[in-house]
């Protein structure tokens, strides 16, 4: 029963950089959470299904021998649309309510979408392989490691090198912080509400779509529940983070991601079959703890929008 | 005129329990299932209701606290020469005792409190957006403890050879009980203290109302009905862990806020009318003849046609069919047993 800790330190690589990798594609996820929860407030539960969505429109690619760069096109067209269309139909009649109807709201498009991909698809799933390539391991000075990893470290990194340019070099970018510190006053002060939601729902959607690109290649087969589980640890990830700011929110989704692809890698299995109980235990004792997360600023509340 | 209204407060929801028993004993065998799992969902939503409706703090983890009453009356209730083959690794205790039906239902509902009460004493300080992802992952622990953890129970396998004594009586008296349980909580002084809290919590703290105290009560009260709940589920069908999970969380929510999350009378009114349309959306996915041919439906709809519903719902009518409140009585209605009671 003892940890095999020294071990897995030293010698398994790529557990680590497979944990690492998904890390990576938890804080993209995480980013595409935080940002629509901070100028909305509204935690988005539908979200593992835009990842689902494109993990479908990539199978339907491949199915029909399509090319690889024509799935990757189709993938971000089809979430990219089904986010917009959930920002008008469903979060936009919703704005004014409270974030636990909000909650609650999303909590149903997302039973609806997985129902839809259920009827539309059944339930045996299909594959999408077109990436299968990539997991195909690199050898980097006598160590095997398989070249997704390497490749979804590299575009989280670059995902997220890109978004904090757009936050803080241009004018949208802007408004998105103001509207995400003080909707009210934003507004007041002239930032338009309607294109700064529609711009995060928008860099909310490409970052699912891409995340959608990354999990295909780990796991080719797309059921109806695909990216279900990923969302509900990152989920807990964003709120062990802190949601307030996205740096906090990034962080705790990259730590969740790591913690259980580190964890579920290195643990025998008798051990790791606990492990969502234990990531969730920590979650609430955060949330008991330190209500605005692990990495949020001491003193800073979430301020509830009117 | 209070007591007019309180009356029907308390009548209304449980006459129409009555009639869908009712409609029970006339229906087929087949049929029938539907109508006692809809009395059994009466019960869950109106445990929901305790909480929810009165506090206004969202849970998602009661079917946690139905998922522990199922398995401690499941397992309490299995013949002991059963349990072997179910649950090979099942503590000693568990092991060797067997309890009749009632007494099982009793004590599903008793731990059903206690782990609301464990649960709620950390997590009743919370409102609001916490509250809602801490009970999410309250559901999160007790779905994958109860999955993996076999020696409290059958792990991975089904509740198979539990006594299925779950029959139109015993369901709709189940449900009476929530109704009638719900009903005195919330003419009370306790149910009035937490109704001030949800309707402004500043000003109940101002007169002396303990939020976290009263919100406590309420939470453990819920889990005992969520408790005999599940209890009567696991009489009914063989449960495993996956029928007491995300799905059923979301349907029972679906149902209380379709009806209207803040009054008794929409909790039953949405378990009901949900029920119903889930009910025959299971049978067209199996096909049924309907006037001018067959409905044959594919597999899925059901959670299809509910998500929308609840969707529609929440945009156009955010406080659910019932607008949220008890049952209206005509005027002239009120107007005639206000004369008969004035004599």
């Amino acid at each position: 029963m003892t940890l095999p800790l020294a071990t897995v330190l030293g010698a398994d690589w790529q557990t680590l950089a497979d944990a690492v990798g998904l890390g990576g594609i938890y804080a993209l996820m995480a980013v595409g959470i935080g940002l629509v929860f901070g100028v909305l407030r509204l935690v988005n539960f539908a979200y593992g299904q835009l990842v689902m969505a494109g993990a479908y429109a990539l199978a339907f690619a491949y199915e029909q021998g399509w090319p690889v760069w024509g799935g990757i096109l189709l993938c971000f067209g089809v979430v990219v649309l089904l986010s917009v269309a959930m920002d008008w139909l469903v979060f936009r009649p919703l704005r004014a309510h409270s974030p636990a109807v909000m909650l609650v709201a999303t909590f149903a498009v997302a039973f609806l979408l997985q129902s839809i991909a259920l009827l539309w698809f059944g339930p045996l799933g299909k594959i999408a392989a077109s990436l299968s390539s990539l997991n195909q391991p690199w050898v980097i000075s006598g160590v095997d490691i398989r070249k997704i990893s390497i490749v979804s470290t590299a575009v989280a990194a670059g995902g997220l090198v890109a978004l904090v340019a757009l936050l803080g070099r241009t004018n949208v970018g802007l408004h998105m912080r103001a509207a995400a510190l003080d909707f009210r006053t934003a507004r007041l002060l002239g930032v338009r509400a309607n294109r700064v939601i529609g711009s995060a729902v928008l860099i909310s959607g490409l970052l699912a779509a891409t995340v959608a690109v990354m999990l295909t290649v780990q796991t080719p087969l797309v059921t109806p529940d695909f990216a279900l589980r990923d969302t509900i640890l990152v989920l807990a990830g964003v709120v062990l983070g802190g949601m307030n700011r996205l740096v906090s929110a990034t962080l705790g989704g990259f730590a969740i991601g790591f913690a259980s692809g580190f964890l579920g890698g290195a643990l025998p299995t008798d051990q790791s079959q606990y492990l969502p109980s234990f990531l969730f235990a920590a979650v609430i004792l955060v949330l008991l703890i330190r209500p605005a997360g692990l990495f949020a600023r001491t003193g800073q509340q979430a301020v509830e929008r009117v | 005129m209070r007591r007019v209204l309180a009356v029907a407060e308390l009548l209304a929801p449980a006459l129409l329990v009555v009639a869908v028993a009712l409609v029970g004993t006339v229906v087929s065998t087949s049929t029938e299932t539907y109508v006692v799992t809809t009395l059994v969902n009466v019960a869950i939503v109106v445990a929901l209701y305790v909480f929810i409706g009165n506090s206004g703090v969202l849970s998602f983890g009661h079917v946690s606290f139905v998922a522990v009453g199922a398995w401690a009356a499941g397992i309490l209730s299995m013949p002991v020469a059963e349990k072997p083959a179910i649950m090979p690794n099942l503590a000693g205790f568990l092991r060797d005792t067997t309890v009749g039906n009632v007494p099982s239902l009793a004590i599903a509902a008793g731990v059903g409190a206690a782990y609301a009460v464990l649960v709620g004493l950390p997590l009743m300080r919370l409102s609001g957006l916490a509250a809602g992802i801490a009970t999410f992952g309250v559901l999160e622990i007790t779905h994958n403890v109860l999955r993996y953890w076999e020696k409290i129970g059958p792990g991975l396998n089904t509740f198979s050879a539990v006594p299925e004594t779950t029959g139109l009586l015993q369901a709709a008296v189940g449900a009476l009980i929530a109704v009638a349980a719900a009903f005195l909580y919330q003419r009370s002084r306790y149910g009035r203290m937490l109704r001030a809290t949800r309707e402004d919590a500043a000003a109940a703290r101002a007169v002396g109302v303990s939020v976290y105290g009263q919100r406590l009560v309420a939470f453990a009260l819920s889990g005992a009905l969520a408790g005999l709940a599940g209890g009567l589920y696991v009489h009914l069908l063989p449960l495993n862990t996956e029928s007491l999970y995300l799905d059923l969380t979301f349907i029972t929510l679906a149902m209380l806020v379709i009806g209207g999350a803040t009054s008794l009378w929409g909790a039953v009114v949405g378990a009901v009318a949900v029920s119903a349309v889930d009910s025959f959306l299971a049978e067209a996915e199996n096909g049924v003849h309907v006037p001018g041919g067959t409905l044959d439906l594919p597999a899925g709809t059901r959670i299809v046609v509910v998500g929308a519903l609840m969707a529609l719902v929440l945009i156009l009518r955010p406080s659910g069919l019932t607008g949220g409140r008890e049952i209206p009585l005509p005027r002239a209605a009120m107007r005639g047993l206000l004369t008969k009671f004035a004599r």
